[in-house]
């Protein structure tokens, strides 16, 4: 039984090809594109926003994406317990649309980084990490200009009581330092989860860190996960019926 | 017809690099007193309404939505009859 992934295209998308990509020619699942003007997800497993510069970043970053007439659908389908995967601008249009706190400012350093960086896996209970062990270092690259991770004081504390901290910037030996961090994001987060742990966002780009030609496949083990914990779960639903 | 003005200023307790190097510019230009640069958006806009409380509450209800992120930014805005 294949997994459906639905990737939804906003116009200014850029990575949905790269994601269809590494869930069909890498994970071996199904995936389909749809296009932000659609009533419906439809019948997927999964829902992937993309990289990319939808709506040319006009007004803030993922603002008017938000209310493109699929994120009605998507947010349902979030509510409902559906797995909602948002990288880069994706992880942009989930704060914006309320399925995250929080927001993502300007790069303090005011330019577009573009370069790997270490991840530190600081929640390995979650469906994206469930193959990860807390304490891994994966090296993933970014390429964004408004990747600054900010919340207020209140919110951060609960997100780190909570766990829902899933990725930290990091040196490659795992350690937090201010020089691992390329955009500034309060407490080096990189990427967070909601409470209910089924909605993702992370800045950096795991699809491009899956393919073995690219050398660097370490963002193949977050697709694994999401994949892993869809298994196992059918495999208990099985068991108890 | 009502012509509103919004402004969407960062709130005061978020980091603005971009005013900090718009301030070191003006600092080049040899104006060093000048302190506390920081930029924000202006967007104009018309809307059809029959009194001046109703695009007021257009206009707010506009800008609450879309226009500013509460998260990191305020607004403002003056509404005027146009003939």
């Amino acid at each position: 039984m294949k997994l459906k992934f639905g990737i939804v295209v906003f116009p200014g998308s850029n990575c949905d090809h790269d994601s269809e990509y590494v869930a069909e020619s890498i994970l071996g699942q199904e995936a389909r594109l749809i296009w932000h003007k659609e009533g419906s997800v439809g019948d997927v497993d999964i829902v992937i926003l993309p990289g990319g510069f939808s709506y040319g970043d006009y007004l803030r970053c993922g603002a008017l994406a938000r209310f493109s007439p699929i994120m009605k659908d998507v947010v349902r389908f979030a509510n409902n317990g559906g797995v909602v995967f948002g990288i880069c601008n994706g992880f942009q249009v989930l704060v914006e649309a309320g399925l995250l706190p929080g927001v993502l400012l300007r790069n303090d350093s005011l330019k577009f980084v573009c370069k790997y960086v270490n991840l530190k896996v600081e929640n390995a209970g979650t469906i994206f990490t469930s193959q990860c062990r807390k304490g891994d270092v994966l090296e993933i690259p970014i390429a964004h200009g408004d990747g600054n991770y900010f919340t207020d004081d209140d919110t951060l504390k609960r997100l780190e009581d909570r766990n829902q901290i899933v990725f930290r910037y990091c040196d490659p030996k795992g350690i937090l330092t201010g020089e691992s961090n390329p955009n500034g994001s309060i407490s080096n987060i990189a990427g967070i989860i909601n409470e209910q742990g089924n909605v993702m966002g992370m800045m950096p780009h795991p699809e491009r860190a899956s393919d073995p030609a690219l050398r660097h496949t370490d963002g193949r083990k977050v697709f694994d996960s999401i994949v892993g914990s869809f298994v196992h779960h059918s495999q208990l639903v099985e068991r108890s019926a | 017809m009502y012509h509103s003005k919004i402004l969407v200023t960062l709130r005061q307790s978020i980091l603005d690099p971009q005013g900090k190097a718009v301030e070191h510019g003006v600092h080049s230009l040899g104006y060093d007193r000048v302190r506390n640069v920081r930029i924000g958006k202006f967007v104009e806009l018309s809307v059809e309404a029959s009194t001046k409380a109703e695009a007021e509450k257009i206009t707010r209800e506009v800008s609450e939505k879309l226009l500013a992120n509460p998260v990191m930014e305020d607004f403002s805005f003056t509404v005027e009859e146009k003939s």
